[in-house]
């Protein structure tokens, strides 16, 4: 029962830094387009830009 | 037969040359257009977009447009930065498929100077960033139209970016506040499952710090909205609906805050978070409503361009393009397929079909030649044409249009002021009820006042309240608004639904305005097919009205040519058609051939006849009168159908109202009417505590339209400014009103609904929360879940 002693604040920190990676990701505008990469992923990119 | 053009899938001419090796197979194309841009896509190394797409691309008239006007938008502060990375969203046309995505982008990344580039297929907005000085924005969209799309600088970007911050905000708070709910519940978790005593003190201690912890960022952040709300209405001196949940969210925590500290009582940080979290849920789910419902809106503020080719040496060909903005009256400008008309005007050149969906609601594009007024906004659909522009842009007829709008938006109907200002009590009751429900637990059972408390200022719902009408009246709007029908004042939808008559204000609102052939009368056993083929052969080349009424009733195309055609005017006409002599006309002209007076026709009021002759006999008798409307007649039954009293008020003759209304089974028909018998009759009506809703053209009649309860103008573009109506039927359809009434009904059922909902909700959920028997958890359940049944309730009316 003691780990939860540790476990406790590990989870608590572990949130937090869901959080800021949440944030990061949103201010990244990873989340303004949720339909568009789904298509990107389907084509190839065998050849290089000029 | 040819293999279609591989770039866009038209067909290929027979006698076509133009080819492009695309992996090493020569494709055919079907123009210069297509070649070039297939050639392109091949030499920036993306011929992978051909084995990719799902789709042909965009025909190629879109690359083949002049570059000057790009040009101009390099001078626009907004793109033009000497050094430093600009950024840009642009709105891109023409997407058809995946591969585009890709293609667009990769385009654009090959530029040198562009740092980033990146389409949202949702919007089909495309932000690129790039270096000022190596590369221009017209270079952009060049390169954009070099492969087929087209794409312009969106002009609305600030409005967008606060939108998008608004709706990005919204989302981190739903988010922050869901993750914290679901941590913070498996912190509790222990506490509920463990029996009395069996939890030690100082792991509960623990949890209860962690779960505090946890809350805080729910609190402070996610839970913003509310105490904001609450501060505003505050300070404004309302009782505002977020009041309460803030002064819940504050007690809750609080409470358990010092709770935590001491070590003793409840916390209820579960519920708290939980609450939070749910109540974002339901704003969510507003904004997105919202923005559903503003969409017929916000198309149409986007319809204008911002730039327009003028011809400033007409009919010379000198073009120049200039912001339409700067668009004066009297300035020639040319126009190309798929371009929006930047002003209103009158075609002087060229012939196209012109779409008016966003400004009418009307679906099939419609033929406009030389002479033929255009309104700004309208689309041309087939081929470029010049227009003279007869007012500038600020005074189009989509602005006015816009302006009504605005206008139409910035009041509240009653029912929704009066559910304002019971949400307002209903707040303070809440209030006072919570506090005196706090103070009977503290004296009976100190131990659940507090909780109980909270459970009852979380369950009370006043946003069901004070939802429940705006959101119904936006959906209902707009949903009108695509259909051609533009809410003005807001009283609209709740008075239609309540008339009891429903007065059409001109013979014209049920008419077409042009003469139609209701009856062909035939004498001498001669056939109405053969007489109407002998009078359309007649009347093929003449423009009278009259005339083109009977070649219009010929079902069949004139085949029979007419010679020595004679024109007699006011008369009629005379003609040798199949070696035999005709006269058509009035009776007393057709009667000089015939020779005998005419047989007796049964006319009628207010048809006029139009007799046909051969030498020595009478042959056919055409009754002409004005036609109905193509929807009036099933507009009057349903009214009827209803329960609705139908009244025709007409300045025309007694006898041609009389026509109109037997026809169309309308009961009362009043003619000759003036305006002050017709404000007379509209009153006398009100007196008797009729409710009077009035169709009329909206202009000639400003003051009985005003008079009555509601008011409908058929409105056509030009005369929007100076509509005096409640109601403004954007293309001439008397269907409409129709619509705009069952619409009414169903709003107001959504209403009602919403409303019962939302009472009984409260009804049941207060005093169960009062008797303790609601946790605040199932509080906030019951208050979230009641906001969202209302919005969803009132999205129905945008659905079919």
């Amino acid at each position: 029962m003691e780990s939860l002693f540790l476990l406790v604040p590990v989870s608590i920190g572990l949130v937090f830094g869901a959080l800021w990676v949440f944030f990061k990701a949103s201010d990244d505008g990873q989340f303004d387009d949720l339909e568009g990469p789904a298509w990107r992923i389907l084509q190839d990119d065998d050849e290089p830009l000029r | 037969m040819n293999a279609p053009c591989f770039h866009c899938g038209l067909p290929v001419p027979g006698e076509a040359t133009w080819h492009v090796a695309i992996d090493g197979i020569d494709r055919a194309m079907c123009c210069p257009g297509c070649e070039a841009v297939a050639r392109t896509i091949v030499d920036i190394g993306q011929a992978g977009y051909y084995r990719a797409r799902t789709g042909f691309a965009a025909t190629g008239t879109a690359a083949d447009l002049v570059p000057q006007e790009l040009k101009l938008y390099d001078s626009d502060p907004r793109f033009a930065a000497a050094a430093g990375d600009i950024e840009a969203v642009l709105l891109v046309d023409g997407m058809r498929c995946a591969a585009c995505v890709w293609l667009i982008e990769h385009r654009l990344l090959a530029l040198d100077g562009v740092v980033a580039a990146s389409l949202n297929v949702a919007t089909e907005r495309l932000t690129v960033r790039w270096q000022g000085g190596k590369v221009q924005i017209s270079d952009l969209l060049q390169a954009l139209r070099g492969i087929g799309y087209m794409a312009y600088p969106y002009d609305a970007a600030r409005h967008t970016a606060q939108l998008r911050k608004a709706s990005r905000t919204l989302g981190r708070q739903l988010f922050v506040a869901g993750l914290c709910m679901m941590q913070v519940m498996m912190y509790v978790a222990p506490e509920y499952m463990a029996g009395d005593g069996t939890l030690e003190p100082d792991m509960a201690a623990l949890m209860r710090w962690a779960s505090l912890l946890l809350t805080v960022p729910a609190v402070v952040y996610s839970a913003q909205p509310f105490f904001a709300g609450a501060w505003t209405s505050l300070r404004a001196r309302v009782l505002g609906m977020d009041v309460p949940v803030a002064l819940g969210i504050g007690a809750g925590f609080l409470g358990s805050v010092v709770a935590t500290w001491r070590g003793t009582g409840d916390v209820y940080f579960d519920s708290v978070t939980m609450f939070i979290f749910l109540l974002l849920a339901s704003r969510w789910l507003e904004l997105l409503a919202r923005r559903k419902a503003a969409g017929a809106l916000e198309r149409m503020q986007h319809a204008l361009p911002a730039v327009a080719t003028r011809l400033a040496a007409w009919p010379g060909r000198a073009a120049s393009v200039m912001p339409a903005a700067a668009l004066r009256e009297g300035d020639y400008v040319a126009v190309k397929p798929g371009e929006a008309f930047a002003a209103d005007g009158i075609l002087v050149e060229g012939r196209t079909a012109v779409d008016l969906a966003l400004l009418t609601g009307e679906s099939a594009p419609q033929a406009k030649g030389p002479g033929d007024a255009v309104p700004g906004g309208a689309v041309n659909v087939s081929a470029a044409v010049v227009l003279h522009v007869t007012r500038p842009v600020a005074d189009s007829t989509l602005s006015n249009l816009l302006k009504l709008v605005e206008r139409a938006g910035a009041a509240k109907p009653q029912i929704a002021q009066w559910a304002d200002r019971t949400a307002a009590r209903f707040v303070l009751a809440l209030l006072l009820f919570a506090a005196s429900t706090f103070a009977f637990w503290s004296w009976s059972d100190p131990a659940r006042a507090w909780p109980v408390a909270i459970a009852v200022l979380v369950v009370s719902c006043p946003c069901a309240l004070s939802l429940a009408t705006p959101s119904a009246l936006a959906a209902a709007t707009d949903r009108l608004l695509a259909k051609g029908i533009l809410v003005v004042r807001p009283h609209v939808l709740e008075t239609l639904q309540r008339a009891t008559h429903i007065v059409f204000d001109k013979t014209g609102t049920l008419t077409a305005g042009r003469p139609a052939v209701q009856a062909v009368h035939v004498f001498g056993g001669i056939d109405a097919q053969a007489a109407t083929q002998i009078a359309a052969a007649l009347e093929a080349h003449s423009l009278h009205p009259l005339a083109r009424a009977i070649v219009a009733h010929a079902v069949r195309p004139v085949s029979m040519p007419a010679a020595q055609l004679e024109e007699t005017p006011g008369q009629g006409l005379a003609g040798v058609v199949d070696g035999q002599a005709y006269r058509l006309g009035n009776a007393r002209y057709a009667a000089g051939l015939a020779g005998t007076p005419p047989p007796k026709v049964d006319d009628g009021d207010g048809t006029t006849l139009v007799w046909l002759a051969g030498a020595g006999h009478w042959l056919a008798c055409f009754a002409i009168s004005d036609a109905l409307r193509p929807d009036a007649r099933a507009t009057v039954d349903w009214f009827r159908a209803h329960g609705k009293e139908v009244v025709l008020l007409s300045g025309d003759r007694q006898q041609l109202a009389d026509a109109v209304a037997r026809q169309l089974g309308i009961d009362k028909a009043l003619g000759d009417c003036l305006p002050e018998r017709k404000l007379d009759y509209v009153q006398r009506l009100q007196r008797d505590g009729a409710v009077v809703a009035m169709v009329g053209d909206g202009i000639n009649d400003a003051a009985v339209l005003s008079a009555a309860d509601v008011s409908f103008a058929m409105g056509s573009g030009a005369a929007l400014a100076q509509v005096h109506a409640d109601t403004v039927l954007l293309h001439g359809d008397v269907g409409l009103v129709r619509e705009a009434a069952a619409m009414a009904g169903a709003t107001a059922r959504v209403i009602r609904q919403n409303l019962a909902w939302a009472c009984l909700y409260n009804l049941v959920a207060i005093p169960a929360a009062a008797f303790g028997l609601l946790g605040p958890w199932l509080a906030g359940v019951g208050m979230a879940a009641s906001s969202a049944i209302v919005i969803v309730n009132a999205l129905r009316l945008r659905r079919e």
